[in-house]
């Protein structure tokens, strides 16, 4: 079975969604990450979905949980990348992720990670 | 039905180089003519007559839906195409056709001047014939004008959302008009794909241009607003007029966590601000 890969980068762990969602895969992602944030006591999840131009409910609601959880476990979750069409059809769904931190690109979203880490 | 007699076809065919020279007075003497050179209006009546005397004689002219009036009404949805992009007036495309009435009606008279029935049959089986032509003239003329008017709006919704760059990081869009689902849709797809392109952090919705906010026009601005910070980039809303300010408090609508400001000038600053510019004075 393919799993996303979570790359950890010091104290922050990296996921990029390079294939098309679909409802197994996104439950699986969920679990690694909770498990991979509780392993390695990670302060920040980054998560990159530039490569994803399709989203349903589904998968909105999923991305909302993993960074509803990863706060819980004391990780910021921040999303990147976002296209725009992707945008227009999650609030069309009327999924407005509240709470979501999102950033333009991977390197703002590690700035932004490290701002909020200084921060803390 | 009345059907159009062979003796009827037949005199048209005879008379047809005097039948054409009434009608181009007639049409001369009502102003349809005008804007039209004489050689054209000559081309075009002559075409016609010649075309409806042909039709006449091969096929049923109590219907000219039919295949045997296809050349017919192709020379008319040609010929009102081009006076509807020439701007002419609806009634004086369909005078074009009804002004042939009056010299074919007093060519029937004289073919027919010792039978009244047939006259009066005759007479019917014209009147259809012509109403039915110049029916199909004004409906292809208003349609060529509805096209004409779609194409102008589409053109319209795409003129009217220009996303400037303000800065660098910067983006601004001045909204001019009423809002709709349809441009909001519009608006909201070329501001994000800037964002995109350009990297930018910071977009600037000006409404200064916008007559009124209803809770549509809100609930677009709301939406747009969502996508954006989506997407990772932060939004301000400028050029709340007074007036709209009451209007929106007046319906209690919530624009909560959004940022407001009153003209683009504040929004720019505080654009600016955020991305940690400041602005010093040259002296």
């Amino acid at each position: 079975m393919d799993r996303i890969p979570i790359l950890r980068m010091g104290e922050f762990l990296l996921v990029t969604i390079q294939v098309d969602m679909h409802d197994q895969l996104a439950l699986t992602l969920q679990d690694d990450l909770s498990e991979r944030i509780s392993a390695c006591s990670s302060k920040g999840v980054l998560i990159d979905i530039s490569a994803l131009d399709m989203v349903d409910s589904f998968i909105g609601r999923m991305i909302g949980n993993i960074s509803g959880l990863s706060k819980i476990m004391d990780a910021d979750t921040v999303l990147v990348g976002m296209q725009p069409a992707v945008a227009i059809t999650l609030v069309e769904l009327g999924l407005t992720l509240p709470g979501v931190i999102t950033a333009l690109n991977v390197e703002r979203g590690m700035t932004l990670l490290r701002a909020r880490l200084d921060h803390q | 039905m009345a059907a159009l007699a062979r003796q009827t076809t037949d005199a048209m065919g005879s008379h047809e180089a005097a039948l054409l020279a009434e009608w181009r007075a007639n049409l001369e003497a009502s102003g349809a003519a005008r804007g039209l050179s004489p050689e054209e209006l000559a081309r075009q009546t002559a075409e016609f007559l010649g075309l409806v005397i042909t039709c006449a004689v091969n096929g049923d002219a109590s219907n000219i839906s039919g295949a045997d009036w296809d050349s017919a009404r192709q020379f008319l949805e040609k010929l009102s195409r081009t006076r509807a992009t020439q701007g002419f007036e609806s009634h004086h495309t369909a005078n074009f056709i009804f002004s042939l009435k009056r010299p074919l009606f007093a060519l029937l008279q004289r073919t027919y001047a010792t039978d009244p029935a047939t006259l009066a049959d005759q007479m019917w089986a014209t009147t259809e014939l012509l109403d039915q032509l110049g029916m199909h003239t004004t409906r292809t003329f208003q349609k060529s004008r509805e096209e004409v008017i779609k194409r102008q709006q589409e053109e319209l919704l795409e003129l009217s959302t220009p996303v400037v760059k303000l800065w660098d990081g910067v983006l601004a869009l001045p909204m001019i008009g009423t809002l709709d689902s349809q441009r909001t849709q519009v608006v909201m797809e070329s501001l994000l794909q800037r964002i995109v392109d350009t990297g930018s952090e910071i977009a600037i919705i000006d409404i200064t241009g916008v007559p009124t906010v209803d809770t549509l026009v809100a609930q677009h601005l709301l939406k747009t607003v969502t996508a954006i910070r989506l997407m990772g980039a932060d939004c301000i809303i400028s050029g709340v007029r007074p007036q709209i300010a009451q209007t929106i408090v007046h319906l209690g609508l919530d624009l909560q966590g959004i940022v407001t400001k009153a003209n683009l000038a504040d929004a720019l600053a505080l654009a600016l601000r955020r991305s940690g510019l400041t602005v010093v004075k040259a002296s």
